[in-house]
């Protein structure tokens, strides 16, 4: 006896996606509703990777967040250190030097580089463009030891103090990223010969996840997400932050709002912000790289082992932690995936009253539903991966 | 600079008059205070008024300031601009016995999670919002972590095993688990 199409049972099918799945890099959970292989409707469960760090940040000193905050974007740790640094100094009133602040802008875009290269070989490979991953885990590879050589380790750098940076830039430093760039963009041609005209990268990209200009600004979308639908907003330009407004470069944009524009979007910003860093190299001056104010800086160690006061000021500074003038702020700067914002609310005490974190993947989360709605359960994998939603980020 | 952010506020304070309880400017950071009553209709006005244009809702947040203030609880809204960049923090102050606001869903998608947050975090419920449930915790958690009073080393209790509805019982791992059962009673 045959089946014919009629007997075949055709109600909707109830699927869980997830929380631990091969090709959701991130513990997230989606409900789907399907009729055969169209997702009709999706519920995205988030939290998988909540471990409070809003009540954590409330129990430390304003300096004993600085860690806590690498753990936030965990593909772009500099980004959320500079980002909470900056919110800090806003609320104290006090700015770091120039030198600290090229610094900052320099391993900003650094991290900003690794991100992108994470997320697009990520998507490339799960979509089958392995080799495209490999490259681009490479490149990844090359600048995690840059960052590495600057701020002694790999991804828990916690490099940003308030009011500067924990050390300067190593010998040799520009050179190195003279030569690393020179390989990225060699590895850049050869990945997009690799993708450009690759017909099953394209097909699977190219009008999928598809969300239109006035939704994405509805659903609050900042980032690659919303420029690759033509909104040309980026806080670096928006409102210019430490040394940006000094330095030359574009805002890439796409105009279909897919996952190919996000795509492009993210491969030029790696181009721009190798111009950002060989500008702010070009442009760096000497002098100090952290404020001279006892009030928010450690003493040397020199100080702390041969003088009482020395030791004392230490002491204070750790017991007690900086104090922070009573008010409230909102800081955002540019992060990988979009608007990274702090709210910090201080009542003029050692430690914070309030940290919040604006979250630029929560926000893109909540959107995911109208981005693959109407679409097939395989183009999940290239949709979600070019939100890169990062748990430690959308989760706190 | 600072002669334009004064303007925001007066500017502000001619066109909603009562409906500002307190407005300050703190480094930069225009920020109004408004009845909870008014809210809809003040945000409503920011969004649509066409020399403010504040048409990007960036963040909803709450703040407990548990035995400092009263009404305890703050709603903080973080509004932006993408014509003129600028941003505009309003408040809203909400009592602990009466804890809802009026839901900003009709005018931004984004209010939906944002919200479910803020009811997550700090207990507040949101009128007219379509569906407020948790969003970073599960359903069976008790109280409201960032409330001040929630002790930092809480402990939860462990909650049974959910019951979904349309998950196959997987017969396999039911038969495995019988065996393994035999065979540790065979070894005693």
């Amino acid at each position: 006896m045959t089946t014919r199409a009629q007997d075949l049972p055709s109600e909707t099918m109830a699927l869980q996606m997830g929380p631990s799945h091969p090709a959701t890099h991130g513990t997230i959970k989606f409900n789907l509703k399907l009729d055969g292989e169209k997702v009709l409707d999706c519920d995205v469960e988030v939290g998988y990777l909540h471990r409070g760090f809003q009540k954590s940040c409330e129990q430390a000193t304003w300096t004993q967040v600085i860690p806590y905050t690498d753990r936030l974007n965990y593909a772009s740790p500099l980004i959320n250190n500079f980002g909470y640094a900056l919110a800090v100094e806003k609320l104290i009133g006090i700015e770091a030097p120039p030198r600290c602040q090229y610094i900052r802008v320099i391993m900003s875009e650094l991290a900003r580089i690794f991100d992108h290269l994470t997320c697009c070989g990520m998507a490339a490979s799960e979509l089958g463009a392995i080799t495209v991953g490999f490259y681009m885990m490479e490149a990844r590879e090359w600048v995690m030891r840059l960052i590495e050589e600057v701020t002694g380790a790999r991804l828990t750098v916690t490099y940003a103090r308030i009011g500067g940076v924990k050390h300067d830039l190593p010998h040799g430093f520009a050179e190195n990223v003279r030569d690393l760039f020179g390989k990225i963009r060699r590895l850049l041609g050869d990945c997009e010969r690799l993708l450009a005209r690759n017909r099953i990268f394209i097909d699977r990209m190219s009008g999928i996840g598809v969300i239109s200009q006035e939704t994405a600004l509805s659903y609050g979308l900042t980032g690659p997400i919303l420029r690759s639908t033509g909104v040309s907003y980026d806080v670096r330009r928006a409102q210019p932050y430490l040394v940006y407004d000094r330095l030359d470069f574009t805002v890439p944009v796409g105009s279909k709002g897919d996952n190919y524009d996000r795509f492009v979007c993210r491969i030029q910003e790696i181009e721009q912000s190798m111009r950002i860093v060989e500008q702010a190299l070009a442009q760096i001056p000497p002098g100090e790289i952290i404020v001279d104010d006892p009030r928010f800086v450690l003493p040397e160690k020199e100080k702390v082992y041969n003088s009482i006061e020395g030791l004392m000021h230490h002491f204070k500074i750790i017991m007690e932690g900086i104090k922070v003038p009573p008010g409230e702020v909102y800081f955002a700067v540019e992060g990988a995936n979009g608007e990274l914002g702090f709210y910090l609310v201080s009542d003029g005490g050692g430690k914070p009253y309030t940290v919040r974190v604006r979250p630029p993947c929560f926000l893109a989360m909540a959107a995911f539903p109208e981005m693959i709605r109407g679409h097939m359960v395989a183009d999940i994998v290239p949709t979600f991966g070019m939100i890169n939603m990062i748990g430690g980020e959308c989760d706190r | 600079m600072t002669r334009d952010e004064k303007a925001t506020i007066d500017y502000l304070r001619e066109k909603l008059g009562e409906d500002i309880l307190a407005a300050h400017s703190l480094r930069g950071d225009d920020t109004i205070v408004v009845p909870r009553a008014r809210l809809k209709a003040v945000i409503r006005f920011l969004r649509e008024d066409p020399v403010l244009r504040l048409d990007f809702l960036t963040d909803i947040t709450a703040v407990d300031y548990w035995r400092r203030k009263s009404p305890r609880f703050e709603v903080v809204y973080h509004l932006f601009s993408m014509t003129t960049h600028r941003r505009l923090r309003v408040k809203t102050p909400v009592p602990e016995d009466d804890p809802v606001v009026d839901s900003l869903v009709p005018f931004w998608r984004s209010a939906d999670w944002l919200e479910r947050e803020v009811w997550d975090m700090y207990g507040i419920r949101f009128s007219g919002h379509p569906d407020l449930r948790r969003v970073l915790l599960y359903e069976e958690f008790r109280g409201h972590p960032l409330r001040k009073d929630y002790p930092v080393n809480e402990e939860q209790p462990l909650v049974p095993l959910r019951q979904i509805e349309g998950t196959f019982v997987d017969e396999r791992s039911e038969r495995k688990r019988l065996r393994l059962r035999l065979q540790l009673g065979a070894s005693r």
